[in-house]
This record gives C-alpha cells, structure tokens and sequence, in this order.
C-alpha cells in the first residue's frame, strides 16, 4: 500500500549520516565560539593560533616548533577519551550517565590510597592501584544502575548527587593520608607511578605515560564487548527497547546494572590514570575536573562508537591543551567550556535534520502526486 | 437533499505514502454515512483532514454547500463538526466533565474556572441525549463505554452537527454495541449527520444508510447499504473474495500441557485485575479467552508470560512449577509469547531481522560461540531460512531494520520467530490487530498449522468472530474471573456476550 | 535529633537558637523553592529541564554583575531589585534555547539540558573574564538587606511564587490547559489548545523562575558569583519536584527538607557536639538526604504522563 517515492543519492546519504551530523556541530560550535570571541573584542584568530600550537607544537608567531604539546594533547586526550566510552558504553544500554564525575573521582582516590599506602613492589603497585580504582568506579557506576532498574530512581538525579558526594568523600579520605596538606598528599614510591620514560624522551618531557596504553585496551575492550558478545547484545537490546527485552528473557536488571558498573570502571580508570599519570603526588580536591562532564559531550559528538568517541575526546585534549595558550593571548580560557555546551546543545540538531529529510521527501512526494 | 458534507479530490500524502488518492466523499444531511476500509485504506486520514487535525495536499471540502478552509480542529468545531476518536483524548487525571469542558471553560467575573457550572451543563446535555455519565468521576475510573459516552457529550457540548465515530466498536462489548448503536440512531432523530469509520460489516449493516469504501487510499465507490451484501462490501473493501470462515480440520487433543490453578495478578498500580482464574490447556487445541479488554487479559498474560509477578497461584509446564521461575526459564521451558503490543514487547524496531529472530537464545549454541562471542554468520543463514518460510517481504534481506516493516511483515517476523522455537505452548494476544486482510489470513492459518502440530495454543483476542472462528474451546472473562468455558460448537456469540457482562463495573450516573 | 537536645540542654536557651535558625533556613530554602516550582511547572507542561542548574548559574552571574555594576555607578537601594529582574530575565531567555531544542526541533530533552549546563559554565566565567579580568564577578559591598525579623525579602517571594502558582495551575483556565499539555497532549491540541505554546510559556517560566533564584542565593548568601556559587542545588531542586510527586504543596515540602539539609552546616555551628565533624560530612549531607529520599519515595508513577517526550502532532 506504501508507494516509497524517496530517491536517496549518495550525496544525501554522506550528509545525513552521524558522522557528517558530528563534524557539522563541531564547526557550528566553533563557528559560534569565534563570533563570541570577537564581539567581545578579542583576535579569534588567537585562538585558532593557540589550538594549532597545541595540536602540532608549531608556534605560527615565531616559527619554533616544541613538540612537547603534542605530547601533552595526546595525554590530556586519555582521561576524556575514558570518560566518553564511560557515558557511550551506559548509553548504548539506555541510560544517562552524567555520573562519570563521581566515577572519576572515586577511581583517583583509591589510586591515590593504594599509590601511597600499597606495596612498593615493581609492576604489581601500579596494576594494583589502577584495578582498585576500575572496581571502585564500577562499584560507583553499580549503585546507579541498581537504583535506577530496582526503584525507578531516575539516573540524572542520582548521580548528580553521587558526584557530590564522591567530592566530598574524596576530601574527607585525602586529608587522612599521610603527609596530606590541603591540596596535595605525599608523594608517590616510584612503584606506583605509570610514567614511560621513552614517551618522555621523545616528546619533550611531556607528561604522555603508560595510560595512553590502558586507554587503547580499554577502547578495544569497549568495542569487542559491544559488537561481538552476548553480553553486548543483551545490553544493546535493554537499550534500544527495554520491554522487548526483558519480554524476550533478557535479564534486564542485571544489564543494566552490569552496564552502569562497566561505564563506571571506565571512568574510575580515567580516575586512576589521571591520579598516577602525570604528577608525583596525590591531589586533596577542591573542585571538579570536569572530565566526568566532558565524557558526555565526548560520547555525544562521537555518537558512541568507538572511533568517533576516540576522535572526540582527542578534539576534546587538544582544546584543554591549548587553554593556557589561550589565556596568554588575552582570550578567556572558558571559551573552550563555551563551544563544547555549544556542541552539545547543536547535537540537537541531529533531530532537527531527521526532520529535514522528512519534509523534503514530502515535497518530493508531493510534487510527483500533482505531476499526475 | 443537500449534502451536509462535500469532499472534492481531497490528496494526501506523508513521507513515503499516498494516504489519499484524489478522494470524494459526499454525505447527506441527517444520513448515517458508514466510511468503509481496511487498515490503511486512509479512512482515518480523511476524516482526520474534515476534523481539522491535518491539511490536506489539494482538493475542497464544503459544508451545507459553502466551501470552507478547515485549518486546524478549532475551525471544524465552529463549523460543527465534532469527532469521536478511537484512541480516546480524554486526560486520564481529569474528571469526565473538566474532559468534556476542557477547551471551553466557563469562567466566572474574576476568570477562574467555575466547575460548579461546567458540572451542570454536562448534567443537562447528558440528560437530554440520554448519555449516562457520572460528571464528578475521574475518567480513569469509568468504563471504556462510559468514556466512549463523554468522547460524545465533548461534542455535543461543543454545539457539533456532524459528529464523526472512528473505530467506536473496537472497545465494546456486544451489549454496547447495540447501547451505542441506539445512540447513533438518536442522535440522527436529533438531526445530527453521523459518520461512521469502520471495518466491521455487520455495524453498518446495522446503523448505515450509505456506505462508501476506500481501498489503498482511493475511492472505490458508494452504496446503498440496504440493497448491498456484506460479501458485496466485503470485496470491495479488498479488491478480491474474501474467504470469511476458516476451513479447519477437528481437534486432536491430547494431555494437559499448560495447567494454570487459581491465578491472581495485579496489575501496574497494584489492583488485583486476575482474580483467581483457571484453565487448562492440552497438546493440540486452542483455548481462546473472549472478553473486553481490560477485564484482567493482560494481566493473565502477562504472568504466565512472567512479566508481571503472580500475587496467588500456579503455574504448571509440562508438569514444570513455573508460577515464580524468570522470563528466560519459561522460555526455555517451551513457553512461548507472541504479544499484544508488538511495537513495545514483540520486537526491537533498531534492531536487524536477524537480531530480532534471535532475541530468545542468542546466548546459546549455534549462535554463541565460545567465551560468549556471537556467531552473525549462523544467525544470519538462519534468518534467511524464516525470510523464505514465512514470506517476509523486506528490502534489504535479514539486514533489515525491523522499525521498517510493514505492520503485517513484522508480526510475521514475530510469529516466524516463535514458532521456530518449537514452543509447548503459544500464549497470543491479538495477533491480527492492525493487519490488513491478506496478513489475516496467513496469521490464523499459521496459528492453526502448529495447533495440528500438536502445540498447545492459548488466544487472547478482542474480535469475538476471531474467538468463533479459530478456537476449539472457549473461556470468557469477566472482571478478571472466569465466567464459563464451553466448547466452541456449544456456545453462541450472543451468550458469550452476556457473559462477558457478568459483573461489570459500575457504568457511571444511573442518574 | 536537634530538638531532643535542645531539651536536654536546659531547654529555653536551645529552642530560642533552634527559632532562630529559622531565618538561615528559610534564606536557604527560598531559591531551591523557587527553582523547583518553575521545574514542577516545566514539567507539568510536559518538558523536562534538567537545565534548571545552568540557569540558575546565569541568573546569579547576571544578578552580581548587574549588582556590582550599578553599585559602582551609584544606583542606591534599587539596584537590588533591578539585578534580581536582570538574572530573572537573562535565566529566561538562555531557556529559550532549551525551548527551541525541546519543542521545535524534536530533541532529546536530557542531552539539550545537558548542553545548556555545560554551556552556562562556560558563559558565566566567560563573561565575568571579559567585564572583570577574573575568573570570578567582582565583590559587591551591600547585598540584600534582612527585615526586622531577620528574613530575607527572598522568603517572601518564594511564598507568592507558590502561590502563583498555585492559582495558575489549579484555578485558571489557563493551568488547566498546561496539565492537560503534560497528561495527554493530544488530547488537548484535539480541543484547540496550542501546546507548543503553552510549553513554550513553560519553559521560559522555568527559566525565569531559576534566573530569579539564582540571583535570590547570589544576593542573599554570598558576594560574588564563581563556579561554586550553585553547587548542585539546580538538581536538588529537580529531585523536590520528582519527590514532591509534581504538586506545589508536595514540592515546597520537598524543597523545605533538602534546604534544611543544606542548612545544617550552619545550624550544627551552634551545638558543640556536632562541631567537631569535619565540614565536609555537612557538605555531604543535603545530597545524601536527596539521594536517601528519592529512593525511599521514588514515585515515578506520579509524573505527567507525557513528561519528556517530544510532541508530534498526529501520530497518535
């Protein structure tokens, strides 16, 4: 009875598909940042300067070139890369975790006890820490997924209010560790630290490390887990329909659960690297890092695959890393803050161009039919 | 006579389809015009654009011989015309006279709502066209004829001259229907012009004076519905002749397969809507439950499926204790479900033919491997198999996304999927709802292919001539009880309707 | 519990400190009140907005700007009035953003609040750069002033929003149509209602209504506005709404408990018992009793019925 009158070229399909729809809002959201920048009267080629330093090491104003940015993008690529699959990997099963703040924060802390207060043997230490800090996320990660499949409690309020309170725990268990200050602990045994000397030689003495490493696995792991297995099959099901899955005799509380804890572990690990990473020391925080937030546009611009997911977090590392350039170019750093709200608000759009096709194969149908 | 309603070369089209094709429809004044179709046919979509809900592409329409423009629902109601839908837009919440005065509130000298009005008004015209309501009850208290009866008096308080029905027996009881039928034939004394969407034969025999019919979105005709046949509307309805009864070989019954004793579930909110229910079900027959939805259909299906818990009770498979086992053990029992809302329990629409033909034993062998790694190619064959036995017309094969389907196709998919478990028992629900005739067909001789199988089939259906039609023994609910099971050959359609009476519900204002 | 030992304790003294607590709780209240019922009324008109924090945020930046500013250039006593407008209007019309997503562009509701959080942490700190050089607005030396008793105006106005809203909701033509918008928005457009736009009047009384609070807890509890100034009570005020099951009086109990939560850092400094914890298990505590309340009362059978999803005329 349906006459399916839609002709789709090739060129509709390139423009309609996600991947083209990503890289739309990113320049859309760049485009609006550099407006802003220069209504309120600074150069927005300063910021575009300050990125392309940071991405390639090439300083455009004096031609000198330090390839330690480089370095440092890729590095700051990992925490925001692990966040993202932390949200990609809840969404593919359905739920919203805007969570991945308080996941962060728990992994980074643990790291940090275990870092300090661990075993000083060589290999063990790190792995020790690192695995402390993926199960302590999945644990945070977990209760979400419980209280949301058991109780119905919606997961955008509960892990709000878990992030603040992983914060606050957070501080409360820092300021106990040995040798702890107000903003920072002790410093780590050699042991505990992840940092690659040969990373450092070649870049600079940047602060590029072994996470860069966990980071691959961890995506590769993402993408066997979803693409291959059972369990990745349950859990999309639950995600994309959760009533014909649990009709069909998928456990659906557990896959929720499991995916909560999993994206959870994600983010405990961005935790973790981040906490053992890069500096000698453990941090009291006073503030979020925002990485956990970041996550969310990550996985969005990337539409949570893996490739786009590890495209955007690098977008994402690249940005932060060029921030302190910025600011010393008399731009405000918070623009980067500024374009990736913009991208996250333009996602929208996705809706918006499905709507788009709609109307225009009506037109389509509309002009055949009076042709008749 | 002067045409109370003119639709001239009335074109509609959404994304993909022709919804109406260059339509014309003209209705008498104070006639009782039947709009006949299948689904699909755009009945719907026509009177949608009379009503104001959609515009339509091109054509005219004119009211008592004035051309008019009827942009959106608030112009078709100052032109008179009112519609009684088929999914009621009644806000569950509300009662039944804030429902009918919503729009059109009587407000006091301050402009605050003065329900103590309102209630009057309703009281009047509720009395006036003997339309039985309760004004100060909640709407999600009442039942579904009571509500059909405010969907009404939202038009007649709203001053209509023309009032539309879509699909008003799809929810009724026998009895209803002939409560509603008196209704209609009222209300034409009253000097409304009815028109009646609708693709049961005997309604409009019943009530119609004329009858048009629309077949994939074109005109077919319009007849005097006292001189046509319904095997005369039937073919024009379909384009072809319509075989009506199923030709069936006698029962082969062997032992009980599925024992249910005492069953009480409740439902979402925690009303017990099974209550203590009972019947057994053996090899090779179908036992169909006849009864208006809402007497508590769901709520049996639902736990003997395992979606909903059971309060009271049990459940026996084979001799297997399932009353409390998970949704996967019964599957794995021989349990199997095809379900009533195939969108929301029957399929995952952004999934692949393939993924959805594997939704019950994806986790085992031949399609999960070792470590739990799935094995697309197997599933992949295996699906074409069911593409090719079942007639499943897709475009792009097994990789086609199942939100893609034709309705029909897609309960099929369903359907191919269940009975390729090879289940001990097959709970449906409403398998034939929404399909057009050809699908129909092929479903019912589907359910009784594995009946002779030797499959034991449960049937849960809303269409009292499907319940006829297919089942060997028949039980009615009422209320969430059961008031009787008969053979199929000892019972009339008559008696299960009284039956499924039994004990309803308060019906709202017996003034 | 407080109470008990305020008995214990010789009585008098102690219930006179636990009544005048009273006015740091009802300061504390006020705003996570007021943003919560702009919530509960975006909600019941179908839309959820979880944005409710981001808002607030730009309403609290805009008021302290405007409040430093006029202060500089010797506005008197209006200034105060004329700030709160300020952040009530600027926190309406970064609504309007999530309005368009939400209403016209089909969008998912929860990734667009998502967006406009994100985005208001960066305006807020972007704007105070480029009008202060800082990362945070520049002190204000007089903000909001107490009355005799030692209530902020704030209270007030909390107690006529619900109120307001109350009588809109329930009593005006008007409210009931929004119900109606949330419960069965076919419903309603099949009577002639036009839902976008009464969503759309939803929305920016939502954003409002945040802009406003914002700048009641910039005025009333601090002097500057900086990235900590919110702290997550836009979402507790989207947990009052959820717990106060989408009713004014439900909600403004809700509020009235987390705020008191909130309120204790305050209230425990003056029992010495409870003053020896560090300040963070009090910092901990209103997101706890959130958390704590939701899953005890979470009754997601109690939304709209039509919360959160886009309205597409004829598809029913």
């Amino acid at each position: 009875m349906s006459t399916n009158l839609k002709k789709e070229t090739l060129a509709t399909r390139i423009l309609g598909s996600d991947g083209a729809v990503s890289v739309l809002v990113v320049l859309l959201g760049f485009l609006v940042g550099t407006i802003l920048v220069g209504m309120v009267g600074r150069n927005p080629l300063n910021m575009y300067k300050a990125i392309l330093q940071a991405l390639s090491g090439y300083n455009i104003d004096n031609g000198r070139m330090n390839v330690r940015y480089i370095g440092e993008t890729l590095n700051y690529s990992v925490p925001f890369i692990l966040c993202g699959f932390s949200m990609a990997f809840a969404a593919r099963a359905g739920l919203f975790n805007i969570g991945g703040e308080g996941q962060y924060i728990m992994g980074m802390t643990v790291a940090q006890i275990i870092g300090l207060l661990g075993p000083a043997v060589t290999g063990l230490h790190w792995i020790l820490a690192i695995t402390g800090a993926m199960v302590v996320g999945a644990f945070w990660g977990g209760i979400v997924g419980i209280l949301k499949a058991k109780f119905e409690v919606s997961e955008v309020v509960s892990t709000i209010m878990l992030n603040y309170v992983a914060l606050y725990l957070s501080r409360i268990i820092s300021l106990q560790l040995p040798g702890a200050t107000t903003y920072k602990t002790a410093n780590y045994p050699d042991t505990a630290l992840l940092n690659n000397p040969f990373f450092r030689t070649i870049t600079n003495n940047s602060m590029l490390n072994n996470g860069f490493f966990l980071m691959i696995i961890a995506v590769v792991v993402y993408w066997f887990i979803m693409e291959k297995t059972n369990l990745g099959f349950g859990l999309r099901a639950t995600g994309f329909n959760r009533e014909a899955a649990r009709c069909s005799g998928i456990p659906v509380v557990k896959s929720i659960a499991i995916s909560m804890a999993i994206a959870g572990a994600f983010a405990g690990l961005a935790g973790g690297i981040v906490a053992l990473g890069s500096f000698r020391y453990g941090r009291v925080l006073s503030g979020m890092d925002n990485y956990g937030f970041n996550g969310i546009a990550v996985a969005l611009v990337g539409n949570n695959t893996a490739l786009g997911t590890m495209l955007a977090g690098a977008l994402f590392g690249l940005l932060k890393n060029s921030q302190a350039l910025m600011q010393s170019k008399q731009i405000p750093k918070e623009i980067t803050f500024i374009i990736q709200g913009l991208i996250v608000v333009f996602i929208a759009l996705r809706a918006a161009i499905a709507l788009y096709f709609a109307w225009r194969s009506k037109r389509q149908l509309q002009k055949e039919v009076l042709k008749k | 006579m002067e045409h109370a309603i003119e639709m001239i070369g009335i074109t509609k089209t959404f994304p993909g389809v022709i919804a109406n094709d260059n339509v014309t429809l003209e209705v008498a004044s104070q006639e009782v015009h039947a709009l006949l179709g299948e689904n699909g046919a755009g009945k719907s979509t026509l009177m949608s654009i009379l009503f104001g809900a959609y515009n339509a592409d091109s054509g005219t329409i004119r009211i008592h011989g004035n051309e008019v423009d009827i942009k959106d629902p608030n112009v078709a109601t100052e032109l008179g015309i009112g519609m009684v839908h088929q999914h009621f837009k009644l806000v569950h919440n509300y009662t039944v006279t804030e429902n009918i005065v919503l729009g059109m509130e009587p407000k006091n000298r301050l402009g605050v709502l003065d329900i103590r009005q309102a209630e009057k008004r309703v009281a009047k015209l509720s009395d006036m066209y003997g339309l039985r309501v309760d004004p100060t009850e909640l709407v999600e208290n009442i039942t579904v004829g009571a509500q059909q009866r405010v969907e009404i008096l939202k038009t007649l308080y709203r001053n209509a001259k023309i009032i539309i029905f879509d699909e008003p027996t799809a929810v009724l009881t026998p009895q209803e229907i002939d409560e509603l039928i008196e209704i209609i034939r009222r209300l034409k004394a009253e000097g409304k012009t009815i028109l009646l969407i609708t693709h049961k034969l005997k309604e409009i025999k019943a009530v119609a004076d004329r009858c048009t019919v629309l077949r994939r979105g074109k005109y077919i005709g319009t007849v005097d519905v006292s001189t046509a046949t319904e095997q005369h509307l039937a073919e024009m309805m379909v384009g072809r002749a319509v075989q009506f009864e199923i030709e069936k070989q006698p029962a082969q019954i062997g032992d009980v397969v599925l024992s249910v004793r005492n069953l009480s579930v409740a439902d979402g909110l925690g009303n017990l809507k099974l209550k203590d229910f009972s019947v057994d079900v053996h090899r090779g027959e179908i036992v169909g439950i006849a009864g208006v939805d809402g007497n508590g259909q769901t709520e049996l299906l639902y736990g003997l499926s395992g979606l909903s818990p059971v309060v009271q009770g049990t459940i026996l498979l084979d001799g297997n204790d399932i009353t409390h086992a998970t949704i996967r053990r019964r599957i794995e029992l021989g349990l199997g479900h095809i379900p009533e809302d195939r969108q929301r329990h029957g399929l995952v629409s952004d999934f692949t033919i393939s993924e959805n033909s594997v939704l019950k034993n994806y986790y085992k062998a031949p399609f999960s491997k070792k470590y739990g790694i799935l094995d697309y190619e197997k599933i992949d064959a295996d699906a074409e198999d069911l593409i090719e036995q079942f007639d499943i017309r897709a475009g792009r094969g097994v990789g086609t996304i199942a939100g893609s389907l034709s309705g029909g196709n897609q309960q099929k998919v369903i359907v191919a999927r269940e009975i390729h478990l090879s289940p001990h028992v097959l709970l449906v629900a409403q398998p034939t709802r929404g399909l057009d005739v050809g699908a129909i067909e092929y479903i019912r001789h589907r359910i009784i292919a594995e009946r002779d199988k030797g499959r034991a089939i449960l049937l849960v259906s809303f269409e009292l001539d499907e319940i006829m039609n297919l089942c060997d023994r028949i039980a009615t609910i009422s209320k969430g009880a059961v008031v009787g099971i008969f053979e199929q050959h000892e019972v009339t359609e008559r008696e299960i309707g009284m039956m499924m009476m039994a004990g309803a519900k308060s019906d709202g204002g017996e003034a | 519990m407080a109470e008990q030992e305020a008995v214990a304790e010789g009585g008098v003294e102690k219930m006179s400190t636990l009544i005048g607590m009273i006015p740091s709780i009802l300061m504390i209240v006020s705003p996570i009140l007021i943003t919560a019922i702009g919530g509960m009324i975006c909600e019941k008109s179908g839309v959820v907005n979880i944005a409710l924090e981001g808002l607030m945020g730009i309403g609290a930046c805009a008021a302290a700007s405007a409040h430093v500013l006029m202060e500089a250039a010797g506005v008197g006593m209006p200034s105060i009035w004329l700030s709160l407008g300020i952040g009530a209007l600027i926190g309406a019309t970064f609504s309007a953003i999530h309005a368009v997503a939400a209403i016209n562009l089909n969008a998912d509701q929860t990734i667009s609040g998502t967006g406009i959080n994100l985005l208001a942490d960066g305006v807020t700190i972007f704007a105070a750069q480029i009008l202060f050089r800082a990362d945070r607005t520049r002190e204000f030396r007089m903000g909001m002033q107490t009355d005799a008793l030692g209530i902020y105006p704030t209270a007030y106005i909390a107690l006529a929003v619900v109120a307001i809203a109350w009588f809109v909701l329930y009593k005006l033509p008007f409210g009931m149509h929004l119900r109606a918008c949330g419960e069965h928005p076919h419903a309603a457009d099949s009577v002639g209602i036009n839902v976008k736009k009464i969503r759309y009047i939803a929305v920016l009384s939502s954003g409002l209504l945040a802009g406003l609070a914002g700048g009641c807890i910039v005025l009333t509890q601090t002097i500057q506005y900086t990235s900590n100034t919110i702290n997550g009570r836009g979402f507790i005020a989207l947990a009052a709404v959820s717990f106060g099951r989408w009713r004014p009086a439900g909600v403004a109990f809700a509020a009235f408990l987390f705020g008191t939560a909130q309120a204790f850092a305050i209230i425990a400094n003056n029992f010495p018992a409870l003053r020896v914890l560090p300040t963070e298990v009090f910092n901990i505590l209103p997101y706890v009793v959130t958390l704590v309340a939701l899953v005890m009362f979470s009754g997601k059978n109690y939304a709209p019925r039509a919360n959160g999803k886009p309205y597409i005329k004829g598809a029913s």
